[in-house]
């Protein structure tokens, strides 16, 4: 210990001395070390880095900012019911919802377009998101949508996706100079795109199959994992959507019809999983696995509730399709950390701003 | 002059903590700007943000009942406020910024993780209007944690470099010391 200092002299601070002269410079490099590594952790060293920030300032370009909806799929309207599983999962899976027996669930419909009052007309991607809330604890959460892959492989291919089909306003479409960009910079759009395009879309919400898209593992009891995708394949009869629905003059004839058919009765889809086969690929939502992989039917989804959009139900979930209980993981499919990602930085937008009614409300029941 | 230490148990609690939260702080401010890291940060965030708040409360205790060494006798009035000041700050955020994480969770209905089937529940009710407040405390709060750290981090290095009180030493020295050996060493 030294000690060439006495009483208070030793804690004096002015003038300064050898002593200072030495600890000040390194104390401010060690303080401007640590805070460069923070900001470099936080992307404030690299602007072009991809960010939950960019991506929703994106979106909001894009769209407008439309206070206390979601920033994409932001048109929809809420659901419940029950999964019945048949067990059949079981082998895959050690989930609680895949044991025989009844789970309830909630959902929500939506069309795939970041503006909440867009006519139906307008739109074409169709989602079902659901949480699965088994007793307890274990809940389950996915985001499907009704096309065969996904349109883009990573948060990249997403942003820029999202810009070049940004609509100009003076000729009402995407411009086409930057779709070709888009395209050639991204090839794997290009071919999800076209077997996107040779898939006609259903009729309305309740006749379509929605798709888990991204790859996931289900782990069982023995610790196996194995790559999977999963579809709700609707038990009502697939019909081509007609020509004559795009002219409708009921903007929300979508949602209206999926109203008053669960009003009539309750819908229906069968929960199938697909088994990934050695080689599918896990990481590319773009690419489709082959037609003869193995199907498990693990159990049906009855939907028999419909409400709109309000305080506690759909709305305020977060569909984070990486709400997994134990016996579902990630793989190794990097959109779904940056869905993850980007829904939570939506969520908390939304959840500060002013709420205005959805465009959905049920017939009878007020807003 | 003989700066006594602060004794091993608190010592350890002191070092394994300040790699935890400097790691938590890093991770926190990282993952909000992550899109393809941000699951992998998130589930490491969560159970370390939990064991933080599990070890503060131990290390309260620790500190009740082993209490800190004094200050040295000399060292100005307002000196002796800050340090009291800025560690009682720390305690403050050490419980605040998990505690206010976990609430931030709940009333968002997020399930509350640690691993596997460990899963912690809900402290407050699903609301967005205590979301959006907590969403933004937790932040403010880990920013001041950021603050509270250099602060006193530099205060830590100015009592080694510049005061050489032993006040460094009584929290950054392992195994035993001269003055704790039996036989006293000829110097």
């Amino acid at each position: 210990m030294s000690n060439d200092l006495q009483g208070t002299e030793r804690y004096r601070l002015w003038p300064v001395d050898r002593r200072m002269l030495t600890a000040i410079p390194t104390i401010g490099l060690s303080v401007g070390f640590v805070l460069a590594a923070l900001a470099y952790a936080g992307g404030a060293l690299s602007p072009e880095r991809l960010t939950q920030t960019s991506m929703i300032k994106a979106f909001e370009e894009v769209n407008s900012v439309n206070t206390g909806f979601r920033r994409n799929h932001a048109k929809g309207v809420c659901v419940s019911g029950r999964f019945d599983s048949n067990g059949n999962g079981v082998g895959l899976s050690k989930a609680a919802v895949f044991k025989r027996g009844a789970v309830p669930v909630i959902g929500r419909f939506a069309v795939a377009v970041g503006r909440p009052f867009v006519p139906d007309n307008e739109t074409e991607v169709r989602s079902m998101a659901l949480s699965f809330r088994p007793p307890g604890a274990e809940e389950w959460r996915t985001g499907m949508n009704d096309i065969p892959v996904f349109s883009v492989k990573d948060a990249k291919g997403f942003y820029d996706q999202l810009l070049a089909s940004q609509v100009d306003s003076t000729t009402g479409k995407p411009d086409p100079e930057k779709m070709k960009a888009f395209f050639v910079a991204h090839p794997e759009s290009q071919r999800a795109l076209q077997l996107i395009q040779a898939k006609p879309f259903s009729t309305g919400f309740g006749n379509a199959s929605y798709n888990s898209l991204d790859a996931f593992r289900f782990v069982n009891a023995e610790g196996v994992s194995t790559a999977v995708r999963w579809s709700m394949v609707a038990i009502e009869p697939f019909a081509p959507e007609i020509p004559a629905q795009a002219t409708a003059s009921d903007k929300n004839y979508l949602f209206d019809a999926l109203i008053a058919r669960i009003e009539h009765g309750p819908l229906q889809w069968r929960l199938v999983v697909t088994v990934g086969g050695p080689g599918d690929p896990t990481n590319d939502a773009t690419i489709p696995w082959p037609e003869d992989r193995q199907q498990v039917d693990v159990g049906t989804l009855t939907i028999d509730h419909i409400e709109a959009e309000g305080p506690n139900n759909c709305r305020d979930v977060n569909f984070d399709p990486l709400v997994l209980p134990p016996g579902i993981e990630p793989s190794d499919d990097p959109l779904l950390s940056a869905r993850s990602a980007v829904y939570s930085t939506s969520f908390t937008r939304r959840a500060r701003e002013p709420k205005t009614p959805s465009e959905v409300q049920i017939p009878g029941k007020g807003g | 002059m003989t700066q006594q230490r602060f004794p091993a148990l608190s010592r350890l609690l002191h070092w394994v903590m300040a790699a935890m939260i400097l790691a938590m702080l890093f991770i926190g401010f990282g993952m909000v700007a992550s899109l393809t890291d941000y699951h992998w940060l998130v589930s490491i965030h969560k159970p370390l943000g939990i064991a933080v708040l599990a070890l503060v409360a131990i290390r309260l205790i620790n500190r009740l009942v082993n209490s800190a060494p004094p200050l040295p006798a000399d060292m100005p009035a307002l000196m002796r406020f800050a340090a009291l000041g800025s560690h009682m700050l720390l305690y403050v955020l050490m419980f605040a910024t998990p505690l206010v994480g976990w609430a931030m969770l709940s009333t968002a209905r997020y399930p509350i993780v640690l691993y596997g089937s460990l899963e912690l529940p809900p402290i407050l009710p699903q609301s967005d209007g205590l979301f959006s407040a907590l969403r933004t405390a937790h932040t403010v709060l880990a920013a001041l944690f950021f603050a509270t750290f250099l602060i006193h981090f530099s205060a830590a290095l100015m009592h080694a470099l510049v005061f050489r009180d032993g006040v460094f030493q009584s929290m950054a020295s392992i195994g035993r010391r001269r003055e704790d050996r039996k036989d006293p060493v000829v110097r």
